[in-house]
């Protein structure tokens, strides 16, 4: 069997398993999965309003999945994704509600004061590692729970005592008269491009400067690093940095697109966990990263629409999306079978 | 004479690639039989054919006069062949009684009997003179006694052939003499064993049958005593080898490097080099000769940058280099092969050719504004891997991982040498290389002499420092003990002042005796 046969065939595989156990899961919890998926198919592609949905929604995890992505290349592990990109919610919903520019200077402005309030929530700790040797995921971790409080709180400050904060003025929105003609009305904006462009920059970074090959250096090897006379401590605060900042634009989307504001938050977003996953699924390349993205929000969106048209309970609607999501992650078993398979033929032969 | 196994026309490819090619092994009973060939001569893949975890694709494998299949290690373990790793396999924090029945424990009502289990091993270390507490936790013993308890869990399971996979390349001197010992000890109590090394003075000294691999292809079996090392090594490199380095005599010129009183401690604090003084001319190597641990690698990284100096300073070219950053010292003109070359010579999971620019990435005309050029990385990298003859499966794309030692070894001497500096530090640069390599690289050091550079060589082999150097420092304890000329010295003198004599006190010995 070539191998860019079994390059194609494993992904296609995996989700067919994933589909098949979810079809017995349903089916044993007494739902019909015809049902059930048809109201999934129809929920990521019905009609031009929930394909923009679709979008939307995967727009956010792009952002969250190249951070943790880019974290990992470099020897790092960014559980603090989710804190991050709240951070840089609220920083976007802020400066959209609270000044008065030109479009063309408001957008970027927002965008930058996301990025570098997720950067600065990664600083810490990656000044801790970097320092004090003090692991990133225990830091990390804990400063999701710091950021929730902090953004309820300066929630609090910034409106005066209310839930939300007012809305973002209209030069500093991300949603445009064009695409919401075209997507039925959706809530789809234009930072599905600026997720591409953040695509394209993180494989610039990695791929094609001395700073990717040193924090790629670093992340592999300390030692060798420090022997060819790189500031190791520098590109691991960088590299949390760097990783942050993408976070932090996860956090613009909502603001700026999706929402166009920010509310206390009584739980986690779940959208950084989420790009854990995503970087996974996607092997920590920026594209794969793309391609998880769009699996891991299709499904989400998509799995909205169970409920209510076939009437599977959202716990089962998990299930089944987490069922997909594993054998996707699990390919290297479908590798594995599909090799022996392969074997036995040509003996056979 | 029976043969305990019996491996007859083995063939074993990878893809096109061919690493085994009709080779024969025959072991007796009762008798040490070497496999030797260079790294990358075939001889794990013939090993793992005989443990069962590579099938053959031609060829026979005979145990005790009867055609066998073995198609997974414990088959192998059934048959009666056991393998000491050159890895060890060992769970750090278990005891030598838990690690050697792990995998095969022995139950009373459901629980670990493991008094039993360590009366058998206590009878067992005895037996064959092994002298392993049972009782005592891995993270605890000796490196060398660490191979025994790898010796002792094959015997455990019954095995009576026993495969040395490089068994030497961790141990001291010391260690390597008992352990010779013991593999004689254990012919006498009826084993035979199949001795995987590429070290010749090894094999001369044990082993009665030598089966020599080159590149795959089965060359031969002779036996040892009618055999020297000359010719075991023309048979495994195919050609004829130099042992004494052929070398014009040295034309030292201006002091390159001067180190004046350096104290450097170790992470623990404790002062390791003390009170150091060393001059290396342009135009000459200094070897520096001394046991592992006397304060070797502290001298090395204080040079170069990457340990704090305590006292004292360094000099390059006149100018002071103490306590600047790694960087700044090799840009003014060190270059540096690092003694553990996995940990500080290569990004193993880098490409080679990636590896190959680790030093000059940031500089034009490799990298502009920022962004690195990987045309002119691999440009680059393709250059010094034909200059060096670095082989590997895929060129300069391969992963550092993938090449064997001496070509990693060859890819970081082209990587220091190509940036010509006026010092280059070469740290244990042969360690774990077969001969051929070693040749190879003594070559390249020689030349950077003769093109007047200066080149310091840190070694823990006497021949090596020997043949090699223009001038020894023999380091002890932290501090230079005396320096001497290779052509006046002989190896014992240089064997006391490692061991801390100064001459002087040695004469004055042999006087009163």
């Amino acid at each position: 069997m070539s191998k860019r046969l079994v390059n194609i065939l494993v992904p296609l595989i995996s989700i067919l398993l994933g589909l098949i156990i979810g079809a017995i899961v349903m089916a044993v919890s007494g739902f019909n999965p015809i049902d059930g998926y048809v109201a999934l198919w129809n929920g990521i592609f019905m009609d031009t309003y929930t394909m923009g949905e679709t979008v939307r929604q995967i727009t956010p995890y792009i952002f969250s999945g190249l951070a943790v992505a880019f974290a990992f290349r470099t020897g790092l592990f960014n559980i603090g994704v989710e804190g991050q990109l709240i951070m840089g919610w609220l920083a976007a919903a802020w400066v959209g509600q609270a000044f008065e520019l030109p479009a063309v200077i408001h957008v970027p402005v927002a965008l930058i004061a996301a990025a570098a309030a997720g950067a600065l929530w990664a600083f810490i700790p990656g000044l801790l590692k970097a320092k004090l040797q003090v692991h990133e995921v225990i830091v990390t971790i804990m400063m999701n729970y710091t950021a929730l409080h902090v953004v309820n709180a300066l929630i609090g400050v910034i409106s005066g005592g209310e839930e939300r904060t007012e809305k973002i003025h209209e030069s500093a929105s991300l949603r445009s008269d064009f695409l919401e003609t075209i997507t039925d009305y959706s809530r789809m904006h234009w930072g599905f491009l600026i997720a591409l462009l953040a695509v394209v920059i993180m494989w610039f970074i990695l791929q094609k400067t001395t700073l990717g090959y040193e924090l790629k250096a670093v992340g592999f090897n300390k030692n060798a690093s420090e022997y060819a006379g790189m500031n190791v401590n520098k590109n691991i605060i960088l590299a949390m940095v760097i990783s942050g900042a993408f976070a932090g634009l996860g956090g613009a989307m909502e603001a700026l697109g999706t929402f166009e504001n920010m509310s206390k938050l009584h739980a986690s977003t779940g959208i950084g966990f989420d790009g854990i996953a995503v970087a996974l699924l996607g092997a920590n390349q920026p594209f794969g990263v793309l391609l998880g993205a769009i699996l891991f929000g299709a499904l989400k969106n998509g799995g909205l629409n169970m409920p209510s048209e076939a009437g599977v309970p959202t716990e089962i609607v998990s299930i089944v999306i987490a069922l997909i999501i594993f054998f996707v992650a699990s390919g290297y078993i479908i590798r594995v079978a599909l090799e022996r398979f392969g074997k036995k033929r040509k003996e056979e032969k | 004479m029976e043969y305990v196994i019996e491996m007859l026309g083995i063939r074993k490819q990878f893809g096109d690639f061919v690493a085994n090619d009709n080779i024969t092994l025959q072991l007796k009973k009762g008798e040490i039989h070497a496999l030797l060939g260079e790294n990358g001569a075939g001889k794990s893949t013939l090993m793992n054919v005989l443990f069962g975890l590579y099938q053959p694709e031609a060829g026979k494998i005979r145990v005790h006069g009867k055609d066998v299949k073995i198609t997974d290690p414990n088959v192998a373990n059934k048959l009666g062949i056991g393998m000491v790793h050159q890895h060890f396999m060992l769970v750090e924090n278990f005891t030598v009684t838990e690690n050697i029945i792990l995998g095969s424990e022995p139950t009373k009502m459901g629980t670990i009997n493991i008094k039993d289990a360590a009366k058998k091993v206590q009878t067992l270390s005895e037996q064959y003179g092994l002298n392993v507490d049972p009782y005592a936790k891995i993270e605890d013993i000796s490196v060398g006694m660490q191979q025994r308890v790898e010796i002792l869990k094959t015997l455990y399971r019954g095995a009576d052939i026993i495969i040395f996979d490089e068994p030497t390349a961790s141990l001291t001197p010391q260690e390597i003499t008992e352990l010779m010992q013991i593999m004689k000890r254990l012919i006498e109590e009826g084993k035979s064993i199949i001795l995987i090394t590429h070290k010749l003075n090894e094999i001369m000294e044990v082993s009665d049958q030598v089966t020599v691999i080159r590149k795959g292809k089965g060359i031969g079996t002779v036996t040892t005593s009618e055999t020297n090392p000359t010719e075991l090594a023309e048979l495994m490199v195919g050609r004829q080898v130099v042992f004494k380095t052929e070398k014009i005599a040295s034309n030292p010129k201006e002091v390159v490097l001067q180190i004046d009183s350096l104290t450097v401690a170790d992470n623990r604090g404790i002062d390791k080099v003390k009170n150091l003084n060393l001059t290396v001319r342009a135009g000459e190597i200094v070897g520096i000769a001394g046991i592992d641990g006397n304060g070797q690698s502290e001298l090395i990284e204080a040079i170069t940058g990457l340990r704090k100096v305590k006292n004292g300073n360094i000099k390059l070219n006149g100018k002071e280099i103490t306590g600047l950053k790694p960087r700044k010292i090799t840009e003014s003109g060190v270059g540096h092969i690092p003694q553990d070359r996995h940990k500080h010579g290569l990004v193993l999971d880098f490409p080679i050719g990636h590896n190959i620019a680790l030093q000059t990435y940031y500089n034009k005309p490799i990298s502009k504004n920022g962004v690195i050029d990987y045309k002119k990385v691999n440009e680059f990298a393709r250059q010094i891997i034909d200059q060096y003859d670095v082989r590997s499966g895929e060129g300069e794309m391969s992963l550092a991982r993938s090449l064997s030692g001496g070509n990693q070894q060859k890819a970081i001497i082209g990587r220091e040498v190509e940036r010509n500096p006026d010092l280059l530090i070469a740290a244990l640069p042969t360690r774990g290389l077969d001969v051929g390599a070693i040749e190879f690289i003594h070559k390249r050091l020689i030349e950077q002499r003769d093109k007047g550079k200066a080149v310091l060589l840190i070694s823990f082999e006497l021949d090596e420092v020997m043949n090699v150097s223009d001038q020894i420092a023999v380091i002890y304890d932290g501090y230079i003990i005396d320096t001497v000329s290779p052509h006046e010295t002989t190896e014992q003198e240089l064997g006391l002042l490692m061991a801390g004599q100064s001459l002087q006190d040695n004469k004055k010995v042999g006087g009163t005796q």
